[in-house]
């Protein structure tokens, strides 16, 4: 196979010589592919600015002996642009596509399911409808649930008796009951366990009417969650911009009304 | 692999970006070959580089004194900055010939992905300027690429509340010698958004 052609998602770049850059994709049919760009740092390079991060683009590749080569790309979806305008946007799709990085450890390995979820927070994200920090935390909670870390929300993880359960410990895997209760684990309140529900099955209308302190426990449950899983920390999160207070005004959920494909079905349908 | 000290020196110039154990093999034997007059003025530069390269206390860029040449030019036009990612982007600026303000650095641009948010950069000390020097316009010339964008749109937000100080970008668009039909959608989108009267 010496030339292939997917759509991907550019996750990552990297500079190499003079004035190549190092893509790193993730692709619809052949998961994470590293590929070389030659010349795209040139003001008048044929690619432009399509293999900038974010960008949702047709790809087409010639298979090189280390990294295959880029040789042809055209934009399918320019999220850039929009998520670039807004700083707490940018930091929180930075997240996104460091996770998604992290997460499709394998080149070559199909990812489907992540590839839409990326796919879906970045069209939320650049739609700028949805609070960016909510996008975040469906986002890391949908694909923990791909990695096969999904945090028990509604029953125990330890004894799978239903909830709702007041405690939470992230080396257990979610929330636990008072019987299996680990030393060290928090109360996060029932809000919270409600939201993260929330964000895992795609109701955004509950979502949306969480206060902000409540989504600023449920984020910091997530982060933990996450990292405790991946061990080593996200470069990324620690910079995630996040609205301290509620702005004035009309509530989020009245101003939202289209559903977007990925992030709005029921998570066990993907 | 050679004896001694010439490994050693293939070894530290393959170190350098874009020279791999090939071309630092070259180089070594360049050296070797070279006239000891040369290689002692070589070696009296790098020497100089480690000792006296200090960055500018006000804009940050690579300078000999406390202050760079830029800064201390009483000619430049204090009122304008020109807000720059890396020292060599000032030289880039230099050589259109057409500006005649001053520089600030940031020393890189915001990279969440690379760990690099606000603190890491010189946005602080910017900021500092604006609120005890005369400057009265602020031209945002980071990379026109994505992280470029996102340090420039940082930097927008927070410079729009300083009163009587305007925030410029620098203009983007089509390259000259291009076909429009190569254009990728940003930059044709760039360059349709600020269309200009003729």
């Amino acid at each position: 196979m010496s030339l292939y052609r997917d759509t991907g998602i550019v996750v990552r770049v990297q500079k190499l010589g003079e004035a190549d850059r190092i893509i790193t994709l993730i692709t619809r049919k052949f998961g994470k592919v590293r590929a070389v760009a030659k010349g795209v740092r040139r003001t008048g390079s044929r690619f432009g600015a399509r293999l900038e991060p974010f960008g949702h683009v047709d790809v087409q590749f010639y298979t090189g002996r280390t990294l295959d080569v880029i040789t042809q790309v055209q934009t399918v979806d320019a999220f850039g642009s929009p998520i670039v305008a807004d700083y707490q946007r940018y930091t929180v799709a930075s997240a996104i596509l460091e996770t998604a990085d992290r997460l499709c450890a394998e080149e070559g390995e199909p990812v489907l399911r992540l590839y839409l979820l990326v796919i879906g927070a970045l069209r939320a994200l650049a739609g700028g409808e949805r609070d960016a920090a909510l996008v975040l935390d469906a986002f890391l909670l949908r694909a923990m649930a791909f990695a096969g870390w999904e945090p028990a929300i509604v029953e125990c993880a330890r004894c799978a008796s239903p909830g709702p359960h007041p405690a939470f410990n992230v080396a257990a895997g979610g929330a636990v009951c008072a019987r299996c209760r680990p030393a060290g684990s928090v109360n996060p309140g029932a809000e919270v366990l409600i939201l993260l529900d929330a964000l895992m099955v795609g109701d955004w209308a509950r979502a949306e009417h969480s206060s902000y302190p409540v989504r600023r426990q449920a984020s910091g449950l997530i982060a933990a969650h996450l990292q405790w899983h991946l061990e080593r920390g996200l470069r990324s999160l620690p910079l995630v911009e996040r609205r301290l207070r509620e702005q004035a005004g009309v509530p989020e959920a009245e101003q939202h009304a289209e559903p977007h494909a990925e992030l709005d079905g029921p998570a066990t349908q993907r | 692999m050679y004896e001694g000290v010439v490994q050693d020196l293939i070894d530290e110039l393959g170190r350098f970006p874009g020279v791999g154990p090939k071309s630092a093999q070259r180089i070594a034997f360049h050296l070797l070959n070279s006239d000891p007059a040369d290689i002692n003025r070589l070696r009296e530069v790098l020497g100089k580089v480690a000792e006296g390269v200090t960055f500018c206390e006000v804009c940050g860029t690579v300078a000999e004194q406390q202050r760079c040449r830029i800064c201390r030019d009483e000619r430049r036009d204090a009122t304008l900055v020109c807000v720059v990612e890396e020292p060599k982007d000032v030289l880039a600026v230099e050589r259109t010939g057409e500006f005649k303000g001053r520089y600030h650095v940031l020393g890189g641009a915001l990279d969440p992905l690379s760990g690099i948010g606000p603190d890491q950069l010189r946005m602080r000390e910017l900021l500092a300027r604006i609120g005890t020097d005369e400057i009265t316009e602020v031209i945002l010339a980071t990379d026109p690429n994505t992280e470029g964008e996102a340090t420039a749109t940082y930097l927008v937000r927070m410079l729009r509340d300083f009163p009587g100080l305007t925030v410029t970008r620098l203009a983007s668009g089509l390259p000259m010698g291009g076909d429009l039909e190569f254009a990728d959608e940003l930059t044709l989108g760039r360059a349709l958004s600020g269309r200009r009267a003729l």
